[in-house]
C-alpha cells in the first residue's frame, strides 16, 4: 500500500474501524511517520471525547476491586525504582523526567531536548533513586512555587528535593549549590549542574518556614553562599 | 475530578492524569485505583454503549484497565493525554468483544440508562457537563459525518463494513470520518472555564 493510502487510514484507526490486517499495516507505517503520529494524536483525542457523550451509569461496586485484585496478582515482585517508560539508555534522566511530570512542570518541548542525550542531566544513580523514593512516599507533597519551572517536593519528615527544568549550565569551574535556610545561616544542601530537568535531593531537611535557595559557586561548593540566590523557594507555613 | 475512595492515600489528588500514569508505570497499585476513580465511569459508559450488556461491558473495562497496568511504560506523554490513552484501550477491548460476540447493531441505543448518582456530586456534575458538551458538538456535525463516527465508534463497524452498509465507496467513508473527527476537535477546542493556557515564567528571582 502506498504511503498516501496509509496516511488516509488515520481517522479510521483512531476510531478502531480498520480490519485487523489494515490496522497492522497502519501501525507499521505509524512507527516511522511523524505526520501520522501527530495527526493520530489529534484525531484520537476527538474520538475519545465521544466516550463522554454516553450515559455514565455506575458499574457494579466490585468492578474496582476485581481490577485491583487482578493487577495485584500480576504485579512484578520487584518494584522498579526507575519508571519503565524510559529506555535504559536515558534512564539516568528518567526519574527526573518522572518527577517533572509528577510535579506538573513537564513541558512537551523537553522530550525533544532529552532525545539529545548529551544535553541531559548528569546525576548519579543514587541521587535518582533518592528522588524516586521521595516521590513514591505517600506523605510527599508539592510546595507550590511562583515559578512554572521549579517545584519543591517535601515529605512529613522534611526529606525534600528540588526539581528545576531548563537550568542552563553554570559555566566552567562553577557549580550550582542548594541551601536550606531555617531561621539561621543557610546550610549547604547539595551541588548540582544544569540540565533540561534537574532533580536535586536536598541534604538538609526542609520544614515549614524554611527557605530553599540556589546560588552559583566555585566548583566543589562553599560552606556559605558567596553570591545572591538565583532561586528562592519559601516553604511557607500556610502552604 | 477523581474521588479517592477507601483506604487509598489522597496523595494523588494534586497529580495530573499523566503523572498518575507515570506512577502506574512504576507498578504503583494506588495509581491504578486513582485512574479507575477518575475514568471508570466514562469507560464503563462507553463499553456499555458499544456492548449493550452490563457483564460484557465490565469485562471490557477490566481488560482495558489491566492493559493500562501492563503497558503504562508505553504511554508517551507528548503523544496525547492520559485520558485519551486509557479510553482508547477500553474502546479497543469493547470493539474486539462486540465483534467477537457479533452483537453489533446500527440502530441507536433505545434503552437509556438512568444516570445513577455516585457518592460524589462533583463527579456527577462534571460527567454531565462533559456529556452535554460533547453531545452538543456532535449535533453540530453534518448528518453523514455524525453517522460515520457513531457507527464506527459506538457500533464497532469497520470502514469497509460501513461502506457496504451505506452503499458508498470506502474513500467516502474515510473522508467522512476524517472530516467529522477534525470538525469535532474544533468544536470541542473552545476553552473550558478555568483552562487558561499555562505559561512558563523565568526561574530567576
Amino acid at each position: 500500500m502506498e504511503a498516501d493510502a496509509l496516511h488516509d487510514l488515520t481517522a479510521a484507526y483512531a476510531l478502531d474501524a480498520l480490519e485487523p490486517e489494515e490496522a497492522r499495516r497502519y501501525e507499521a507505517h505509524l512507527a516511522r511517520c511523524e505526520r501520522c503520529q501527530g495527526e493520530l494524536a489529534e484525531l484520537s483525542e476527538s474520538a475519545s471525547a465521544l466516550a463522554y457523550a454516553t450515559d455514565a451509569p455506575q458499574p457494579s461496586a466490585d468492578l474496582r476491586s476485581r481490577i485491583l485484585d487482578q493487577a495485584r496478582a500480576e504485579r512484578p515482585n520487584v518494584v522498579p525504582l526507575r519508571p519503565r517508560w524510559v529506555k535504559p539508555l536515558v534512564a539516568v534522566a528518567a526519574v527526573a523526567v518522572c518527577a517533572a511530570v509528577a510535579l506538573g512542570i513537564w513541558a512537551t518541548s523537553l522530550s525533544h531536548k532529552l532525545d539529545r542525550r548529551n544535553e541531559t542531566l548528569a546525576q548519579s544513580a543514587a541521587q535518582q533513586e533518592r528522588i524516586a523514593q521521595l516521590l513514591a512516599r505517600p506523605d510527599s507533597k508539592i510546595v507550590p512555587t511562583a515559578h512554572g519551572t521549579i517545584a519543591l517536593v517535601v515529605t512529613g519528615t522534611g526529606d525534600a528535593a528540588l526539581v528545576v527544568r531548563d537550568l542552563p549550565d553554570p559555566g566552567p569551574d562553577l557549580t550550582y549549590e542548594a541551601w536550606v535556610a531555617d531561621g539561621g545561616a543557610p546550610r549547604p544542601a547539595g551541588l548540582f549542574r544544569g540540565g533540561n530537568v534537574v532533580a536535586v535531593p536536598l541534604d538538609q531537611p526542609v520544614r515549614k518556614g524554611a527557605t530553599v535557595l540556589v546560588t552559583k559557586e566555585q566548583k566543589g561548593g562553599t560552606r556559605a553562599p558567596t553570591s545572591p540566590p538565583l532561586i528562592t523557594v519559601p516553604y511557607r507555613v500556610q502552604s | 475530578m477523581g474521588k479517592t475512595a477507601g483506604l487509598m492515600p489522597r496523595s494523588f489528588a494534586h497529580l495530573s492524569d499523566e503523572a498518575v500514569v507515570a506512577m502506574l508505570a512504576r507498578s504503583d497499585e494506588s495509581a491504578l485505583a486513582e485512574l479507575y476513580d477518575r475514568f471508570g465511569r466514562p469507560a464503563y459508559g462507553l463499553a456499555l454503549r458499544i456492548l449493550r450488556d452490563e457483564k460484557l461491558a465490565e469485562d471490557a473495562v477490566q481488560e482495558g484497565f489491566l492493559a493500562a497496568w501492563r503497558n503504562a511504560d508505553r504511554f508517551i506523554p507528548e503523544r496525547g493525554r492520559a485520558s485519551t490513552w486509557l479510553l482508547t484501550l477500553v474502546h479497543r477491548r469493547a470493539v474486539d468483544l462486540v465483534r467477537r460476540e457479533d452483537r453489533r447493531r446500527a440502530e441507536p441505543l433505545r434503552e437509556t440508562f438512568e444516570p445513577t448518582p455516585s457518592e460524589s456530586a462533583e463527579d456527577d456534575a462534571w460527567l454531565r457537563f462533559e456529556r452535554e458538551r460533547v453531545q452538543s458538538a456532535l449535533k453540530k456535525l453534518p448528518d453523514q459525518q455524525r453517522e460515520a463516527l457513531e457507527l464506527a465508534y459506538y457500533g464497532g463497524f469497520t470502514q469497509s463494513e460501513l461502506a457496504e452498509r451505506l452503499g458508498e465507496p470506502v474513500g467516502t467513508i474515510k473522508s467522512r470520518m476524517f472530516t467529522g473527527l477534525a470538525r469535532l476537535r474544533e468544536l470541542l477546542a473552545e476553552p473550558r472555564p478555568g483552562e487558561a493556557a499555562w505559561k512558563p515564567t523565568p526561574y530567576t528571582t
